[in-house]
């Protein structure tokens, strides 16, 4: 599969939209709520890393999320954080 | 791209969903070397069914006395007498067996000490045929769908199943004596469009829980299969029951499972009083979801609901403790402190009835078989079309399914409808001609979204439809509303015939996407609004505040919608079962 910067920018983001259709309601809410409001705020290296971070299993997702697991990676931890916090502010 | 030259790929057998239901089915068929394509509009593992925390039914007898004749009745009592007996006696019984293989499959379901499945008590479960609670739900822990959906991933991977994921099928071909034979879909990536021929296709869509603003279900529920198989003149059975579980978080639709009461989580009102007692003196909050979701709405419609809108009531948990939350319901903790930042360990949680699951769908057999009547015939099988899960009605829920039946009716009716289309290539070696004509009105469906110009939003046609439905199909219902409903809904299927998008690029054109699935949710309404104006009585999840009284009389039947005239028709329900008595229709008490 391409990667997300082989591509122009608009198909780059309608890839990450599509990605973020989960198969739970909490994810679909948490992720497209950062999207709507945050997309354009991230810098490259964060739209990469948020891109990886979807090839994760929904499980995987709503425990980080929900703040059942904490990531050892520390960008992923970071990002995993800015967008907890985007869901109640 | 013209229509000739459109790419054309033949399998035996077309899986359209990549849910439980469809893994099942597809595993089954990969494993007796049928060549199987699956089709999923989102990759295999982010399909709904990861969302079941709570777990599934089988009457393992593993923490309490249990059998399936016991999960039979209470699975006929919880569907109002509208479930087909033939059908559920094959669930129940399938049922063990279906929760072996998986194990077999390598699903980690929690144990009990001595090492057998642990099982918890669910609502609408009994001993004795009406007695004492059963507990007859398996889980692994609070991911009972995610670890199905992830190891019947893995095996078909191992068994060389092959996936089309993120490809989105448009509508189904037929032949010209309208047999089913593929589907038209497109990668949604690319664009790309694709024609699959199939001897035999199965419908595995799942729900469509996006009909309503406050739901459980994932944005991908929108009833794609249900509308393709509409459009394709096959009716919708039993759409007017649409079940609103009672729990769901107060203004956002999430879940909060029955599990919660199971541990011994109680409603109250604003005056702190536990009202079930009153609604089902025996159950309480274990009542059937039905009755407690009409419960909660009575309890806001007479004044005593909570918050500053008096528009929902409590779950109160608090009282078990933190550890009991912590180790039994720890989903709930972080859902309460992530979303609404409050701890259901100190206060308790707001909750309303939330649109949960699509009781009607695609009439099948129960080999899987989609039905319809022809002439005198009620029930005549569509060659070379099956469909399985919750877009399929065969029916095991009539007016109102049992918490963890849906798993288990997945994989059964799945694995039923694999074994039927077995038996179907045995004797089908070759694949039959196409009609072009199918193939050039899928294409025309697809195609009309690259219309230009000034048009209608389907986003804001999508958010009105919503709202609509909830208004005027929701829990309570009264001729008015429902035929308000109607009125309303059949403006905006006009409006949709004018809308326009504005994203006309190939590749990963999610514009298009979302206005496919809008038409079929479209479809799905108006099936749902216009069953549910014409039954006439209270039954399961139509609850009727005008007729407030089950009618066996004059509606122990299936209702059909057409989409061709809105025409609705009737068909019996199948009383009896395969080997036991009939259960008689009786009033449902808890
Ligand atoms: C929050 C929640 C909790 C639940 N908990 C339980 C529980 O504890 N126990 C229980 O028994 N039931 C539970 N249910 C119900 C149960 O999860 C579902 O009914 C069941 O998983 C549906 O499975 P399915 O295989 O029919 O469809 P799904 O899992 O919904 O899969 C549908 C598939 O179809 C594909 N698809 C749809 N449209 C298209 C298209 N146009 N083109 C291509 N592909 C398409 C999707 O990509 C997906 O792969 C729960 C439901 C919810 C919402």
């Amino acid at each position: 599969m391409n990667s997300l910067y082989q591509m122009p920018e608009n198909e780059a983001d309608s890839r990450l939209r599509w990605r973020c259709r989960r198969g739970m309601l909490e994810l679909d809410l948490i992720l497209n709520n950062f999207i709507d409001r945050e997309y354009v705020h991230l810098n490259n290296q964060q739209k990469q890393l948020l891109d990886q971070m979807l090839d994760y299993p929904d499980q995987l997702l709503f425990d980080l999320f929900l703040g059942f697991m904490q990531s050892a990676d520390k960008d992923i931890a970071s990002l995993v954080s800015y967008i907890r916090k985007s869901v109640t502010t | 791209m013209t229509i000739s030259n459109i790419q054309r790929r033949r399998f035996d057998s077309l899986i359209i969903g990549a849910g439980g239901g469809g893994l099942r089915a597809a595993l089954q068929l990969a494993e007796a070397d049928a060549s199987v394509a699956v089709v999923s509009k989102v990759f295999p593992t982010r399909s709904h069914t990861v969302a079941a925390q709570g777990g599934m039914n089988a009457a393992l007898a593993n923490v309490l006395p249990d059998n399936w004749h016991w999960h039979m009745f209470d699975t006929v009592k919880g569907s109002d007498y509208l479930g087909d007996q033939d059908a559920i006696e094959y669930m129940c019984r399938a049922a063990p067996k279906v929760v072996y293989e998986l194990e077999h499959f390598g699903v980690p379901f929690s144990r009990l000490d001595n090492g057998r499945i642990y099982q918890r008590p669910f609502g609408g479960q009994s001993q004795n045929f009406g007695g004492e609670q059963a507990a007859r739900t398996c889980a692994a822990a609070d991911r009972t769908g995610h670890a199905i959906l992830h190891s019947l991933y893995q095996q078909n991977i191992r068994a060389k199943t092959h996936f089309f994921d993120e490809y989105f099928a448009v509508d189904l071909l037929k032949d010209d004596d309208g047999n089913i034979l593929g589907a038209f879909v497109f990668d949604i990536h690319t664009g790309e469009e694709l024609i699959i021929e199939a001897k035999t296709t199965l419908l595995a869509t799942g729900g469509a829980g996006q009909l309503f603003r406050t739901t459980t279900n994932a944005l991908i529920n929108t009833g794609d299969g249900m509308g393709m198989a509409l459009r394709a003149g096959i009716p919708l059975q039993d759409m007017e029951f649409f079940q609103f579980h009672p729990t769901g978080i107060a203004g956002r639709g999430m879940l909060i499972t029955e599990g919660a009461r199971g541990e011994g989580g109680y409603l109250v009102n604003v005056n702190g009083e536990r009202f079930m007692e009153r609604y089902a003196p025996k159950a309480k909050d274990l009542a059937s979801r039905d009755v407690v979701s009409r419960a909660i709405e009575t309890e806001v419609r007479e004044g005593r609901g909570c918050g500053p809108d008096k528009d929902h009531v409590m779950l109160k948990l608090d009282h078990l403790g933190v550890d009991v939350i912590q180790k039994r319901l720890p989903g709930i903790r972080q859902t309460c402190i992530t979303f609404l930042g409050m701890d259901p360990a100190e206060e308790p949680v707001p909750v309303y009835p939330t649109a949960h699951y699509t009781m009607g769908g695609i009439p099948t057999d129960r080999h899987g078989q989609v039905v319809i009547p022809v002439k005198d015939t009620p029930e005549e099988a569509v060659t070379g079309l099956y469909a399985a899960g919750e877009c399929a009605c065969v029916s095991v829920h009539g007016a109102n399914r049992l918490g963890g039946n849906s798993l288990l009716d997945i994989l059964v009716f799945g694995r039923a409808a694999a074994n039927h289309i077995i038996d179907y290539l045995k004797e089908n070696h070759y694949h039959r001609p196409l009609n072009e004509k199918s193939v050039e009105k899928a294409y025309q469906r697809l195609h009309r979204w690259d219309d230009t110009g000034e048009g209608e939003s389907v986003e804001k046609i999508r958010s009105d439809l919503k709202r609509v439905m909830e208004k005027n199909c929701g829990v309570f219902r009264t001729q008015d509303v429902l035929d308000n409903g109607i009125k309303e809904v059949s403006a905006l299927h006009e409006k949709l015939k004018h809308a326009r998008i504005k994203d006309h690029s190939a590749m990963f054109n999610t514009a298009r996407v979302e206005a496919l699935e809008l038409e079929n949710l479209m479809d799905v309404a108006l099936a749902t609004v216009y069953s549910a104006s014409a039954r006439t009585e209270s039954r399961g999840a139509h609850s009727r505040v005008d007729f407030q009284e089950r009618d066996d009389m004059n509606w122990m039947r299936h209702t059909l919608y057409s989409l061709e005239g809105r025409k609705l028709d009737y068909k019996p329900v199948r009383t009896k079962p395969m080997t036991v008595a009939t259960f008689p229709p009786k009033a449902r008490v808890y």
